[in-house]
């Protein structure tokens, strides 16, 4: 699924990253965005594919996108408003 | 009062939804033990949970102010160790030192913060810190001797923190 996001708000690069700290790094900058914003994420570790969509699940975030390029992955997290 | 009256003031007095929780027993004080309820907690609290560690017997050592830098893994008695000994060599002075030492470059390599790392993002997070006070008492570890922000409590308090959790592991 590609799904071109016009407004992203601030980009995560969390390449050479393992679990937890693509998560650990995301979840401190979804905690900092605004209801309405959005977060743009690269992450290189395989497990991201199960764990973004899981962690915006779980924090009540929307999952806008997901661009999988097989050797890293991109992310376009709105931040919920029910936080 | 009749059906509808009562799911009325049901509706009215809604709660705001209480976050997950997730309580955890950090009962082994080995360098690759130490990892696995501070990844959990961690990872927990980044998606909004509530999280909490139990640090009981040897688990306390990675909340030790002076044993926490020092946490090793040894290749005696440990097939999948970081290296690979017979356990008659694995006795010898330096074997428990060398495989600490393959560990720590593993994580290095992979960019995985040390324990030590770990627990100030914990505590970042606000994961809560339960000393376990009987293990305390058994293995002579002063309050002093533990990180700042750590709660000595028994086995009922942290009971009652993990009797409200949707996760409990016992690491």
């Amino acid at each position: 699924m590609t799904t071109p996001i016009q407004e992203v708000t601030e980009t995560l690069d969390t390449s050479g990253l393992l679990c937890p700290l693509p998560v650990y790094k995301a979840g401190l900058v979804l905690s900092r965005l605004a209801p309405g914003e959005v977060l743009h994420l690269i992450t290189t570790d395989p497990g991201a594919l199960e764990d973004i969509p899981a962690l915006a699940r779980q924090r009540g975030d929307a999952l806008l996108g997901v661009d999988n390029q097989g050797s890293r992955q991109l992310f376009w997290i709105e931040k919920g408003s029910q936080q | 009062m009749t059906m509808a009256a009562l799911n009325l003031d049901i509706l009215d007095n809604e709660p705001a939804p209480r976050p997950k929780r997730i309580a955890l027993v950090a009962s082994k004080g080995t360098l690759d033990q130490a990892y696995p309820p501070l990844i959990l907690a961690t990872t927990a609290a980044s998606l909004g949970w509530e999280a909490g560690v139990y640090f009981t017997f040897y688990g306390l050592d990675i909340i030790h102010r002076k044993r926490l830098p020092k946490l090793k893994v040894a290749s005696l008695a440990n097939p999948s160790g970081p290296i690979q000994l017979p356990n008659l060599l694995g006795a010898i002075p330096g074997a428990t030192a060398a495989a600490t030492g393959v560990m720590k470059k593993w994580m290095r390599d992979a960019k995985m913060p040390p324990a030590t790392e770990f627990i100030e993002m914990a505590r970042g997070l606000g994961v809560k810190f339960f000393a376990c006070s009987t293990s305390m008492g058994v293995m002579g570890v002063k309050e002093a001797d533990l990180i700042d922000g750590c709660l000595v409590a028994g086995a009922a308090a942290f009971l009652d923190f993990a009797g409200d959790a949707d996760v409990q592991l016992f690491i």
